[in-house]
């Protein structure tokens, strides 16, 4: 049955991977990357990874959709035409899936007792997680306990992020309109 | 989308369920899937939503653009708050376990309580500064 469920999951994947690379309008191109997000959440939810298939869902598929379409409506939403000549973009298309075809080969299988993320510290968290932290969601004990000081690695990112926005474009406030308009005034004057 | 009623009137039942539900994932994140990164996402794409089809206007007299700035700076200071109240307390930065000397799990409980809600805050704020940059930009330029 999960072996259906997956042939099914990766065949609507390479579909709209392949409707992606032949859209020529961006709009429809924005909506397809948003299906491949929510079919990438179904697929984590099949790999038993919910909390990443939450996250994926809810910023792959929701807001990373509304923030492209922002950038298009700045932007425009046509794309120059592409020459014909693909050939040496085709190669490395083939070389580099080729390659990583390779490297997926030699994972270990999921689940896999023997692998190397499940005999460091994997043991410690699922053993003792319930004693020392007393959460039942282990990805939030090691989320936001054993890895606390990577989170706030991560958080301090998204703040960053918010910075440069703000600095970039402006935080809505208007100031940045303002701003020019004066310049503008004393332009004329 | 201000002059179409459908669009109108199914944001208006779909937002107050969307925040309810951000704020479930934001404190029910220790027990299921979900934490401060997710419920973030899902509070902010509530208030976007509300944008998109109330005006900006309209959504800057609920969250003005000072205050969703000055949030995504607070979600951060409360986290690194965290760190230093368990190192004021005589623990390492950020170990929870000396939040409460006589029951360390309870600490722990605390701490991942409020390092979520830090989290919460700063990703649901720069969601919010990054609808305001766009569409204020938008509003500037046309």
């Amino acid at each position: 049955m999960e072996f259906f469920v997956n042939a099914f999951l990766l065949a609507l994947l390479a579909a709209t991977t392949i409707a992606i690379v032949r859209m020529r309008r961006l709009i429809a191109t924005t909506m397809l990357f948003g299906i491949f997000s929510l079919l990438m959440a179904a697929v984590f939810v099949v790999l038993d990874a919910v909390d990443v298939a939450f996250t994926e869902a809810s910023v792959g598929a929701g807001i990373s959709t509304i923030l492209m379409l922002a950038t298009l409506a700045i932007c425009g939403a046509k794309q120059e035409s592409v020459p014909r000549k693909q050939l040496p973009a085709i190669i490395v298309v083939v070389v580099t899936g080729a390659v990583l075809l390779w490297g997926v080969s030699g994972l270990p299988d999921v689940g896999d007792p023997t692998a190397p993320a499940t005999t460091h510290v994997y043991k410690r968290y699922v053993e003792e997680s319930g004693t020392e932290i007393g959460v039942p969601n282990i990805v939030t004990s090691v989320l936001a306990s054993y890895r606390g000081y990577d989170t706030l690695g991560e958080v301090a990112v998204i703040f960053t992020a918010g910075l440069g926005i703000i600095c970039l474009i402006g935080a809505g406030t208007g100031q940045q309109r303002r701003r020019r308009n004066g310049n503008d005034s004393g332009d004329d004057v | 989308m201000e002059h179409h009623p459908v669009v109108r009137v199914a944001a208006k039942i779909l937002i107050p369920p969307i925040l309810l539900f951000a704020l479930y994932v934001q404190f029910h994140g220790d027990f299921g899937p979900g934490g401060g990164f997710q419920a973030g996402v899902i509070f902010g794409a509530a208030i976007i939503l509300y944008g998109l089809v109330f005006g900006l206007k309209a959504t800057q007299s609920v969250i003005p653009p000072q205050v969703a700035s000055i949030l995504t700076a607070v979600g951060v200071l409360l986290y690194a708050g965290v760190g230093v109240w368990s190192v004021m307390l005589g623990g390492n930065f950020l170990d929870y376990n000396a939040l409460d000397s006589h029951d360390p799990v309870h600490g722990q409980h605390v701490g991942i309580l409020i390092i979520e809600l830090g989290v919460g805050i700063t990703v649901a704020a720069v969601m919010i500064v990054l609808f305001y940059g766009f569409a204020g930009y938008l509003r500037d330029h046309d």
